[in-house]
């Protein structure tokens, strides 16, 4: 198992098209994979989970993952962060 | 039954309920032995929704673009929600409920969850789960995504409708939209009027329960009425109208091809508002000779994020092309007071229409203001192009936003992109301040387009949306009426031209009196078009001119509205 916590830098925050692209990223990978704010955590598979969390810009948010993949789903969602959550290649 | 005017026309038909509406899921408990069955069902279910979507998602990218698909990728997504389904196959597992009845469940559980988010955009969401589920329950009953059975005449009755029923939409058979939810500026809306059918929206909930299957409805989108089960003399009565309408319609043909003309012979431009590009077909079939006012706010609207520079420059040249030679006039971004972007996160205000909006937004946002700009600017290059600027109060903020338009055009020059240098620059004529200040203004701008409804607003100090204190919004008042016409002396005197893009624009009774004033453009919504060109050709400017000085000489709005009625022309 994987953690990691990371702070979300892009405007909208982990809303909306930015939530979107997270949840499809994160359903690329076998690894099941939780996201955390403060004490609540939901599916990174789920948009209607993430969206819920409504994590706007400066929140901490922790990323828990476990399976095969998981080095690489947890190294390719914290970049995606850490880019704005643009819809960049590589991102 | 009163709701919005949302697209005009005049409809009799027969209602059909939308499905959604229609189709509640049966409950049943199930034996555990069934229960690997129905779980088996559900995939099956999910996959086929998944499938239809995705071919819908094309379908409507080849004939509407990728922007209008998008929601159905959305969609996908909802569908496959790991968390979602899971609670309906727990439902089926746990609670031995039947695929339906599990599915129901999880999707108003969910939608619920969305509708009591504070996030705007999340509460949005909600109606987006209930078409999702709507669609997955049809699948499970068995049902295909045809219209075909829809009869002919129909009136569709829904809550609200999605994307995805507009997008499937049979115009042969369908003659209006009711919905209970919704206002001028939703989906629903704009869809009516971009395929010319009468809808009435926001007529309330409650309204549903009234309605059966089949009924015979009238529809009056001119009013927004709306007649459930119709005595004979109220269906005698529309049939008239209707009949009224359709002579009407073929009288006003005859002015769609030929300019409009004053009876002595001058030429006055009737052009007409759009917000997007599916406005500017219905304004061609119109009659309209240009766009004096393009709304750029629906680019900015129902998404998550800003549009980038090349999505804008791409739907303003498209418009640019579309109207060939006819001049565009776009107006930079009107946002704030009624017309909120939940993605700039704007604070509430106490005085939004007083607030941070507008041309003040941009200015002090120049990285929401620089890419339209630039934008816009681009996409002259591709047609007769004019940029306005919206909400104007200073002459600093004129002078800022031009500064920032040189800065640009000096940013293209040097990138080699080509751009119109003649491009003619314009503002806005709403805020009373700035009609006593209009000289100084007309030395920094090539035109002014006066918009009515803000400037009452700002000058009768009435908030347009409060339905107490609506009689005091009036163009009849005789305030309101001496503030345009020094706007339009004022620019005359500073050699620019000036038109009107407000509702007033196409208001019958204020004709003679902006033309006695001296307006040189005349821009209103398509549907007015053709009755303003045939009223115009019933005056001359000197006949106009009496009256606009004589409604001068009155008193009161109600005076003014009387004189303007006892001195209508009804032919040459």
């Amino acid at each position: 198992m994987l953690e990691k916590e990371v702070t979300i830098k892009n405007e909208t925050g982990l809303h909306a098209r930015p939530a979107t692209l997270f949840v499809k990223k994160a359903s690329s990978f076998s690894a099941d994979i939780e996201i955390t704010k403060d004490d609540k955590t939901v599916n990174a598979k789920s948009i209607m989970g993430v969206m819920s969390l409504g994590a706007g810009k400066g929140s901490k948010v922790k990323l828990k993952a476990e399976g095969d993949d998981e080095q690489e789903a947890i190294e390719a969602l914290v970049e995606l962060i850490d880019q704005g959550l643009s819809e960049q290649e590589g991102g | 039954m009163r709701g919005v005017a949302a697209s005009p026309g005049i409809a009799i038909g027969k209602s059909v309920l939308k499905m959604e509406e229609a189709l509640l899921a049966d409950e049943r408990e199930i034996s555990p032995d069934e229960v690997d069955g129905e779980l088996e069902r559900l995939r099956e279910g999910l996959e086929k929704a998944v499938e239809e979507l995705k071919e819908l998602q094309e379908e409507t990218e080849k004939k509407l673009g990728k922007e209008e698909a998008e929601i159905f990728g959305a969609h996908q997504m909802l569908v496959q929600d790991p968390e979602m389904v899971k609670t309906i196959e727990e439902g089926i597992k746990k609670d031995k409920k039947n695929a339906e009845k599990a599915l129901e469940e999880a999707v108003e559980q969910y939608a619920s969850l969305m509708a009591g988010l504070e996030d705007e955009y999340m509460q949005a969401r909600e109606a987006d789960i209930r078409d999702v589920g709507s669609r997955v329950l049809r699948i499970l009953k068995g049902k295909s995504d045809e219209q075909a059975d829809l009869p002919p005449d129909s009136v569709i009755i829904a809550r609200d409708l999605t994307p995805s029923d507009t997008a499937r939409l049979d115009k042969e058979r369908v003659v209006a939209f009711v919905t209970a939810d919704g206002s001028r500026t939703s989906h629903s809306a704009i869809m009516a009027r971009s395929l010319g059918i009468p809808a009435v929206v926001g007529l309330g909930r409650d309204f549903l329960k009234d309605v059966d299957d089949g009924a015979k409805v009238i529809v009056d989108g001119n009013e927004g009425e709306v007649f459930l089960n119709p005595s004979e003399e109220k269906l005698k009565e529309y049939r008239e109208r209707l009949e009224e309408f359709e002579q009407e319609k073929k009288r006003l043909a005859q002015f769609k091809d030929v300019k409009a003309v004053t009876r002595d012979g001058e030429e006055i431009e009737v052009a007409g508002n759009i917000g997007n590009i599916f406005d500017v077909e219905p304004l061609l079939e119109q009659g309209g000779e240009g766009i004096g006012l393009f709304r750029t706010e629906f680019l900015y609207m129902d998404r998550e994020d800003l549009p980038g520079e090349e999505e804008q420059f791409e739907a303003y040249k498209e418009v640019a092309q579309a109207m060939g030679d006819y001049p565009v006039i776009i107006r930079t971004l009107d946002i704030g007071g009624d017309k909120d972007l939940p993605y700039l996160e704007l604070p509430q205000e106490m005085n939004p229409f007083l607030g941070y909006r507008a041309i003040r937004l941009c200015l002090d946002q120049p990285e929401i203001f620089k890419p339209q700009l630039r934008a816009i600017l681009r996409a002259s290059h591709y047609g007769n192009i004019k940029l306005m600027y919206p909400m104007i109060a200073t002459l600093e903020e004129v002078k800022e936003a031009n500064r920032l338009l040189a800065e640009i055009e000096k940013e293209l020059e040097e990138e080699g992109i080509p751009f119109d240098g003649e491009m003619e620059k314009g503002i806005m004529i709403e805020v009373p301040g700035a009609v006593m200040i209009a000289d100084a203004l007309a030395g920094e701008v090539d035109f002014f387009s006066i918009g009515t409804n803000d400037l009452i607003q700002y000058t009768m100090a009435v908030d347009r949306g409060n339905e107490r204190i609506a009689h005091l919004h009036s163009p009849y008042h005789p305030g309101v009426l001496k503030l345009i016409k020094e706007t339009i002396e004022a620019g005359h005197r500073n050699d620019i031209w000036v038109g009107m893009c407000g509702e007033a624009a196409g208001d019958e009774l204020l004709l003679p009196f902006l033309l006695g004033a001296g307006l040189d453009e005349f821009s209103m919504s398509a549907g007015s078009v053709l009755r303003i060109k045939e009223l115009l050709g019933f005056w001359t400017r000197e006949e106009a001119k009496e009256i606009t000085e004589k409604a001068l000489e009155l008193g009161t709005a109600e005076e003014v509205e009387k004189f303007l009625k006892n001195n209508k022309k009804t032919e040459k």
